[in-house]
């Protein structure tokens, strides 16, 4: 306990080794926020989720908190709807034919255009579907007809797509026409103010019910952005901490320590063992491990757990296993193990309580090391479009965005998020790592 | 990484009889190496093919693909138009089985895999299911060497500077031991926990997205120029961004080790007699630091290049670079499982031989480095 405590000391003499835990206390900070929540099932269903999930959700937006700058307020998403607005709906007419006003105020002060309209109707009816005839006020008292036509139970309207509206706006697409300033030409202004959508309605049932949802897309979004499927990119940026720290941890694991348990045995008993052991560590050498890992995920499963087994089999005969006989070849010579020997310890009890115990603290810098590198391993094969088929990675978010071009159309949120929580694993793991490294190599240690 | 005997105290004789007999050991140490690597090969690539066909999987992919041709070519030929549901499915039944029998495909699978061993150390790699090379061949063989030259290009480019550059800062930095710049890179070391796509995707970021200085990727643009000068000049100018991402993604911690073994070395007592009689401090490191610690360099050297000949097959992905990982990346979009199996036997070959060719420089510059055999002990 007392070397432990006088380990930690030493760790905190290194700056680096202190950023690096504390990198390291974030993202496990993040993954634990993660897990409770958003719960394993729901983590899934959202990420696979497709327009049904995501419908209130604009394509690719920012993240939102860059309107914290200076000089920048660009639109957020609005969403009106009437069942939240009890006010918004008023019966004119009850008798006969019902008829019914929605009215959807939009308070619109950004200084930007929203990147789509949408209108959604959902509603009950009897018999014939209502007919709907909608408009919308613009602050500066214009009345701009949107559509007339009839709904069904589940309907939507996307003003962005309505050609006609849209030559009736002097050619300018639904999201910009409905907030430009008149005679603003080419280069659109929005007209700051109160908005209003009206739709009336004609249900031709008294039982007949409708409601509408007004959405109005911003060009940024909640904490991370969205992607091309409307999705939140902050599930996944979530999501990927547990993921990734799992996946690193346990494959360094599964490695670093069986590698350690065959490079003891191999200098134990010697002889041939040792030389199979050897023989088998040059064949591995020459094994492709990422081409091995593609044609696994190719041609058998993308499952991230079959992965890692893999990954723990290829890494169990790597390079490193020179390293451990080197200094376990001293060990195997020092006096104590030869006390064992003479006592009658049985050749487990010396290789599990005598040798390997000796050499554990070589193996913790390594370990530390190794996590992030299977990190991006991880990441690696996500970007070639191989990762977990249903979990949200850091990796995939990246796969996502390169193969949509993100980078040539400017979404550089989409490559930074991700980007910049997989460089803080990889440097919070490796700072500690490399002062672990000078801490226990005593070789090192002045340098 | 050699299995090699080394014992000190081995330069003798006269200088001209040393080179001659470097040259007959170098010569000799190569050829049980090529022979123990070839041994290597043989099992990594046996192994590779195990995989590839674990549970038979391939076979099934080849034999479902082979009926299907069959079933196309029995619907299309007039002959057979008159032939009843019943009898066409019996045709093609039999057809299956004859094409099966001469691709040996109703052989054991233990016994098949033999020949598959042969024909893919021969390089005899098979056909693309999908996948045409831009001659327009599907032999996967004729695939993987029409991109070969672009990814060793890419390859010796980076390596080359990697290598020089950071012997070069690691000599340096280690005559200024606890400088700003020996601190900075020693701070900067962590950062090679990245790989090389990754800092691929940064450097497009800034130079090609923001700068607009350098092109997104791709190897030349588009249409080639026809002058061999200016095509040069494009090659040279789209592969900027792809090796700076090799380079960026090892250089600060290859300085790094280096570096400390540099520095470790620079203690030992010879080194302080060499100083102490005045010698130079370039021909103090040239004979006193650097030719003692060339071997264990390049056994590090070694390890890098070996972990980056994988790793190039993002790169390449995000450069859009057309290699041999492109090509990788494009077989998995289609599920091509030939052009897979014989990348994954290409990269096989690719790794020996760079443990091969690292072997044969370790023996040239390091007189200790000998075959193993019983006479040659003293």
């Amino acid at each position: 306990m007392s070397q432990f405590r006088r380990r930690l000391s030493e760790i905190s003499r290194y700056p680096s080794a202190v950023a690096g835990l504390f990198l390291i206390f974030g993202l496990i900070v993040l993954a634990a926020y993660a897990l409770i929540s958003i719960p394993y099932d729901q983590a899934v269903s959202l990420w696979r989720g497709g327009e049904a999930v995501w419908a209130e959700n604009p394509r690719n937006a920012a993240p939102a908190w860059l309107n914290l700058l200076p000089g920048v307020h660009l639109p957020t998403t609005m969403v009106i709807d009437s069942r939240a607005l009890a006010e918004s709906k008023e019966i004119v007419d009850a008798g006969g034919i019902k008829e019914l006003r929605i009215a959807l105020p939009v308070e619109y002060t950004f200084d930007g255009f929203p990147k789509e309209v949408n209108l959604f109707f959902q509603g009950s009816f009897a018999g014939a579907e209502p007919y709907v005839s909608v408009a919308w006020l613009t602050p500066d008292g214009r009345e701009i007809p949107v559509a007339d036509r009839s709904v069904k139970a589940q309907d939507a309207i996307r003003l962005g797509q309505d050609s006609r509206l849209t030559r009736r706006l002097g050619n300018l697409s639904a999201e910009i026409g409905l907030f430009a300033q008149p005679g603003s030409g080419q280069q659109p202004v929005p007209l700051k103010g109160t908005y209003q959508m009206v739709i009336d309605a004609l249900l031709f049932e008294p039982t007949d019910e409708l409601d509408a949802k007004l959405v109005v897309y911003g060009q940024l979004h909640g904490l991370a952005g969205t992607d091309h499927r409307r999705r939140d990119i902050t599930v996944a940026l979530l999501w990927g901490a547990p993921v990734a720290l799992a996946f690193g941890f346990l494959a360094a694991v599964g490695s670093t320590v069986t590698t350690m348990v065959i490079a003891a045995v191999g200098v134990w008993f010697g002889r041939w063992v040792d030389a199979l052991i050897q023989r088998i560590t040059e064949v591995n050498l020459i094994l492709p491990v990422l081409p091995i890992l593609i044609m696994i995920g190719t041609l058998y499963s993308r499952s991230i757990w079959v992965i890692l087994n893999v990954v723990i089999l290829l890494g169990i005969f790597s390079g490193s296993i020179k390293t451990y006989r080197a200094i376990f070849l001293q060990v195997k010579e020092s006096p104590y193990i030869e006390a064992a020997r003479t006592y009658g310890a049985s050749s487990l009890r010396i290789i599990f309580r005598y040798m390997l115990p000796r050499v554990a603290p070589i193996l913790v810098p390594q370990f530390v090391v190794l996590i992030p590198s299977y990190v991006f391993l991880e990441a690696t094969l996500a970007v070639l479009g191989l990762g977990d088929p249903v979990l949200p990675t850091w990796g995939k978010v990246l796969e996502d965005a390169s193969s949509n071009g993100a980078l040539y159309q400017g979404h550089y949120y989409w490559v930074l998020s991700p980007a910049f929580l997989l460089m803080v694993t990889g440097l919070g793991f490796s700072m500690l790592g490399f002062a672990l490294d000078r801490i226990f190599n005593p070789r090192l240690r002045e340098l | 990484m050699a299995q090699v005997e080394i014992t000190a105290n081995e330069v003798r004789g006269a200088p001209a009889r040393a080179v001659s007999d470097t040259w007959a050991r170098v010569l000799k140490f190569a050829g049980v190496r090529a022979l123990a690597l070839m041994a290597t090969v043989v099992v990594g690539v046996y192994l590779t093919i195990l995989i590839a066909n674990m549970g038979g999987y391939v076979d099934e992919m080849r034999k479902a693909v082979l009926r299907e041709q069959i079933a196309l070519m029995v619907q299309e030929n007039p002959e057979y138009r008159l032939l009843t549901p019943d009898d066409r499915r019996k045709l093609v039944d039999d057809l299956a089985a004859v094409h099966e029998q001469r691709l040996g495909l109703d052989r054991p699978f233990a016994l098949r895999s033999f020949d598959a061993l042969g024909q893919a150390l021969s390089l005899n790699l098979g056909r693309a299911l999908f996948m045409t090379s831009d001659s327009g061949s599907s032999q996967v063989r004729l695939i993987i060497l029409e991109r070969l030259p672009a990814t060793l290009l890419l390859f010796a480019t980076a390596q080359l500077l990697i290598f020089f550059a950071s012997v070069g800062l690691a000599l340096f930095l280690s005559r200024r031991y606890g400088s700003f710049l020996d601190r900075l890179i020693v701070a900067l070391a962590p950062t090679s926990a990245a790989p090389a796509w990754f800092y691929g995707v940064f450097l497009i970021l800034i130079f090609a997205a923001l700068l607009r200085w350098l092109p997104f990727g791709g190897m030349v643009t588009a249409p080639p120029p026809t002058d061999k000068v200016a095509y040069a000049l494009s090659v040279l100018q789209h592969l900027i961004l792809p090796a700076g991402a090799i380079v960026a993604s090892s250089f600060f911690y290859t300085v790094y080790s280096w570096r400390t073994f540099f520095l470790i070395y620079s203690s030992e007592d010879y080194v302080d007699m060499a100083k102490a009689k005045g010698l130079a401090s370039s021909a103090i490191e040239r004979r006193y630091i650097l030719r003692p610690t060339l071997p264990t360099i390049i056994t590090s050297f070694a390890l890098t290049i070996i972990s980056l000949w994988t790793g190039s097959i993002v790169l390449e992905r995000v450069f859009n670079w057309p290699g041999l990982g492109q090509l990788i990346y494009r077989a998995i979009g289609t599920s091509d499982a030939p052009v897979i199996v014989g990348s994954t036997v290409v990269y096989a070959y690719l790794l020996a031989i760079t443990v091969f060719l690292l072997d044969i420089l370790y023996a040239v510059i390091d007189p200790r480095v000998k075959v193993e055999t019983e006479g040659d002990r003293s």
